[in-house]
């Protein structure tokens, strides 16, 4: 028969058994904040990326306007938009670090069905050929994609499909215009705004919305290319801007950073709470057992073997909380990328949250460690008291 | 450790405590011996001392001034004073230690609390004697229990058999039956007795019950600070 001073540990934690838990509850809590913000922190960074590889390019021109509103234009649609000609697209496919080009028309209409009381439709006028080149991630949920750039046809994303309900071989009614087109694919969800999207080939949008230009040129750069110098060649072009995609993520990841900031101002708060929670609970339990410290030393514990029981305490406290806190985490990540949701000023479409097993065990880590060290006090006090303190307190 | 014949030598130890500007004389200059497989009790009324001599004797505090050796090695005096860990070291291996309030850990079991020692000092064969032990002082059918479980006898008995899983060299019993009823109170000095009986062990015991003080083969009493024993003070 033989008991480890693990076992002594644990079981003297089972003493106060509602200390214990608050204490638990305290370290699973900052762990839940702890591994959210650093899970939202790498899954929004990843989403992005996500989104802007959706994108299939990693430059846009544009006719020059304000360089905000093309960065939201490119991720969720926009309105109100210039227009440039055609025979841009020519002059930019001549150069050398250029690999792919397409142009892209984009159009709202406005819809009195949609909502309550109406709402845009928009529509997105791209190349029969050089598009689809451009996305060959995309897989089809029924059809494919359209037979000309001239054709009455229209691809769905997975959403827009969903909302309005439309099925392959459906027609599909232009609002404004009610030009009536037929619905020759739908795509599978793809995570990014393309889900929410309608495609129309080019000329056919161009007919509709009787406009021959065109509002992007969308431009995918040939690997290892000089990305900043074909940047500022485009600049030379008259009436267009140019936007990069690295830059857009730039601009969006300064945007969210004051949020950033906030959260893991929260996250250091509630560390050190835990902390003053793990200080406290094992203090009060050295200083409640001094008389029983007492005699473990009559019995021959050293002041190192007194200190490890007490750490031990600290140990099993901190990796229950953690691991708990971390499922809490795992389990409530849906309802955490709705709360980042709601109060950040732009999210990317699929998972904002994303925690993994490397993450989990960082976390567990860095709980495991600060708790370590709120356990040094206690434990150095326990390891000092003397047996004849306990004998004398009697 | 090795012995001469001696488990336990003092001389001239004092004590003396101060409680502010004020020096109190706990111990005056007390000489003893005592032998391997005596039973020694010390009796005095509260404040003569013999708590504070049985914590020196047990190396639980350093004396103010004297000499003590332990199986014939020096612990205190001839310039030596032990630090905090080396009188661990002496207390592990020499001693066995019972006290009034049993001290029980309340959330192990009786086997538990026997075993407790082990976890940080073990001399070989010290697993196996947990449950002889328990069984030696009737205690085999508690194991399992909590101390909150069983009665104040038995958890001084539990409290003996942890004491002994060292196979400690001497026994310090500070007011074993303190906390005992009469009838409970007999049932430890016959284990006491047993004890010293049938394995020679040395026992140290203070006590204030004159009943359990008789069981002892020696009896040294306490007044003011200085022992005596068949009303002549005690001499090397």
């Amino acid at each position: 028969m033989m008991i480890t001073p693990f076992q002594i540990a644990y079981k003297n934690l089972l003493r106060k058994k509602v200390r214990s838990v608050l204490t638990l509850i305290g370290i699973m809590l900052s762990t839940w904040v702890l591994v959210s913000l650093f899970g939202f922190n790498r899954g929004y960074e990843t989403a992005l990326n996500r989104d802007i590889e959706n994108m299939g390019y990693q430059l846009m021109v544009m006719a020059k306007g304000c360089p905000y509103e093309a960065a939201t234009m490119m991720l969720q649609g926009g309105k109100g938009l210039r227009y440039m000609d055609q025979s841009m697209v020519d002059q930019i496919t001549k150069e050398p670090e250029v690999d792919k080009v397409t142009p892209i028309l984009m159009q709202a209409f406005f819809d009195p069905n949609k909502g309550e009381s109406g709402g845009i439709a928009g529509f997105y006028g791209v190349d029969a050929h050089s598009y689809p080149a451009m996305k060959p991630f995309f897989r089809f949920k029924k059809g494919g994609w359209f037979k000309d750039n001239a054709a009455d046809e229209v691809v769905m994303g997975y959403e827009a499909a969903e909302l309005e309900q439309r099925e392959v071989g459906d027609e599909t009614i232009v609002p404004e215009k009610n030009v009536k087109l037929k619905v020759v694919g739908i795509l599978e969800r793809t995570g990014s705004q393309d889900d929410g999207t309608t495609f129309v080939p080019l000329k056919t949008l161009q007919k509709i919305s009787q406009v021959d230009q065109i509002t992007t040129i969308g431009i995918k750069v040939k690997k290892d290319a000089d990305i900043t110098g074909l940047e500022n060649k485009l600049y030379q072009l008259k009436d267009v801007q140019v936007v990069s995609f690295s830059q857009v993520k730039q601009t969006i990841m300064k945007l969210i950073s004051t949020a950033r900031v906030m959260v893991f101002s929260i996250a250091v708060v509630a560390l050190l709470i835990a902390m003053v929670g793990v200080i406290n609970t094992v203090l009060m339990s050295v200083l409640e057992r001094r008389q029983e410290i007492g005699i473990l030393k009559t019995m021959g514990a050293m002041p190192g073997d007194v200190f490890r029981l007490v750490w031990t305490e600290t140990l099993i406290l901190c990796s229950l909380g953690g691991v708990a806190g971390i499922l809490l985490a795992v389990l409530f990540s849906r309802f955490t990328d709705l709360l980042a949701r709601s109060i950040l000023p732009y999210a990317p479409k699929g998972g904002l949250v994303a925690i993994d097993l490397k993450l989990s065990l960082l976390t567990l880590v860095i709980i495991v460690v600060v708790g370590l060290l709120s356990g040094l006090y206690p434990a150095w006090k326990a390891g000092r008291i003397r047996p004849l303190e306990s004998i004398r307190g009697e | 450790m090795t012995t001469n014949g001696w488990s336990l030598q003092a001389r001239d130890l004092t004590r003396v405590y101060r409680r502010g500007s004020e020096e109190i004389q706990a111990l005056d200059g007390v000489s003893l011996s005592i032998k391997k497989g005596e039973f020694v009790s010390f009796v005095g009324s509260s404040g003569s001392g013999k708590t504070t001599l049985i914590n020196l004797l047990g190396c639980l505090d350093n004396p103010s001034s004297g000499e003590l050796e332990l199986a014939g090695k020096t612990v205190f005096g001839k310039g030596k004073r032990l630090g905090e860990k080396e009188l661990t070291q002496v207390r592990r291996e020499v001693f066995g230690y019972i006290f009034q309030n049993f001290y029980l850990i309340p959330t192990l079991t009786v086997q538990e609390n026997v075993a407790l020692p082990l976890a940080f000092f073990r001399k070989p064969g010290g697993e196996e004697e947990v449950e002889r032990l328990l069984k030696m002082l009737g205690m085999e059918h508690r194991m399992n229990h909590l101390p909150g479980q069983i009665s104040g006898g038995e958890m001084q008995r539990v409290a003996i058999a942890r004491a002994l899983v060292n196979s400690p060299e001497i026994l310090l019993a500070d007011e074993p039956t303190g906390n005992l009823d009469t009838k409970r109170a007999g049932e430890i000095g016959e284990v006491l007795t047993e004890l010293n009986r049938s394995s020679g062990l040395t026992i140290v015991m203070v006590t204030h019950n004159p009943e359990l003080a008789q069981l002892a083969g020696r009896r040294i009493e306490m007044r003011d600070g200085r022992a005596f024993e068949n009303q002549e003070g005690v001499t090397t």
